[in-house]
């Protein structure tokens, strides 16, 4: 028998994990960008440092959609606003 | 010890004693609102005062100034260098109104970060601190915006089409946000992965997440922390007139 507050419980923690696919957008985003980055010292060492901040800047910006992703889970699982309205 | 309001809520936190959540410490009673003294007070304050100690001693080290510089000096002296050439890279002319600002939020919010490796909980895993610190950015960016466009700051949103708007309008309002969340989030997963870690691999948790906290705690926290100023400084430079 499967009460109320269980179905719940288990569809968070399925939406949870579903919320989490939203990792696989910054992880292509980030390794594209430290692909040209790499590129980009390839062809003017001089200018490491200067690429390598640019770099890390866009790579962190990029990471915000998955860390929005991250904040769903993470009230999905801690601080669940389902369970108030049974 | 009681945990606030979400006490019902917690799932893992409940059922496998994994705790990384914010705690309140003492109880006290404001305008009829109950409120806490948290684990985030304790670290905030924490953190406030390292930083005033290290203030005090640089202040006095520096006015004892030698010629070499040697010690103690030539760490604050390289501190103080780093944070001038990062806020002159990208402001330009506008970089002595804002050091000071920037420096004494680059200190605060990277002292926050790694004191995850001293045991405290950092201060920035607590969306109640990262907020503020975003509403202050988006205060400093609209009063420039203000200051130097004049009326061309609300003109501005009606740019480069009429309908565009709430498209502008939204794109203002989403700065603290997104500034704010990104600090959280990045600081408050590391926190997370490194309570899984230690309390459910506790046993096996000997000597190896050493190398984790130095990816969580350093990298990550000085990124962030570097995200977060730079961010502040291109949006804010962003509405002042250029380099003419």
């Amino acid at each position: 028998m499967i009460t109320n507050e269980g179905l719940i419980l288990a569809c968070s923690a399925i939406g949870a994990g579903l919320a989490m696919i939203a990792g696989v957008g910054p992880g292509i985003g980030q390794g594209i960008a430290a692909g040209y980055g790499a590129n980009a010292v390839g062809r003017n060492p001089g200018a490491k440092s200067d690429i390598t901040s640019t770099m890390l800047l866009g790579q962190a910006v990029a990471e915000t959609t998955g860390l929005y992703g991250l904040a769903i889970a993470f009230i999905l699982l801690f601080a669940n606003p389902l369970l108030g309205k049974l | 010890m009681g945990s606030i309001g979400l006490s019902g809520n917690f799932l893992l936190a409940a059922q496998r004693e994994v705790d990384f959540m914010i705690h309140g410490l003492i109880k006290y009673k404001l305008f009829g609102q109950e409120l806490w003294i948290t684990t985030t007070h304790v670290s905030v304050l924490i953190v406030m005062a390292v930083l005033l100690i290290f203030a005090i001693a640089a202040n006095r080290r520096i006015r004892a100034a030698q010629e070499i510089p040697g010690g103690f000096q030539n760490v604050v002296e390289l501190i103080v260098e780093m944070l001038d050439k990062m806020v002159e890279g990208s402001m330009g002319k506008y970089a002595g109104k804002f050091v000071n600002y920037i420096s004494a939020l680059f200190l605060f919010i990277f002292v926050s970060n790694i004191s995850g490796l001293f045991g405290l909980r950092p201060p920035t895993a607590d969306y109640g601190v990262t907020l503020p610190l975003g509403l202050i950015t988006f205060g400093i960016i609209q009063y420039n915006n203000i200051k130097y466009n004049k009326f061309g700051a609300f003109t501005g949103l009606f740019q480069p089409l009429p309908f565009l708007f709430p498209i502008n309008l939204i794109g203002e309002i989403a700065v603290p946000f997104s500034l704010s969340l990104r600090l959280f989030g990045n600081i408050l997963s590391g926190t997370v992965m490194m309570s899984l870690i230690y309390q459910l691999l506790s046993k096996f948790a000997v000597g190896w997440p050493g190398i984790l906290h130095i990816y969580f705690d350093i990298f990550s926290g000085a990124i962030q922390t570097y995200v977060f100023c730079m961010l502040t400084m291109v949006f804010t430079v962003d509405k002042m007139p250029g380099e003419d």
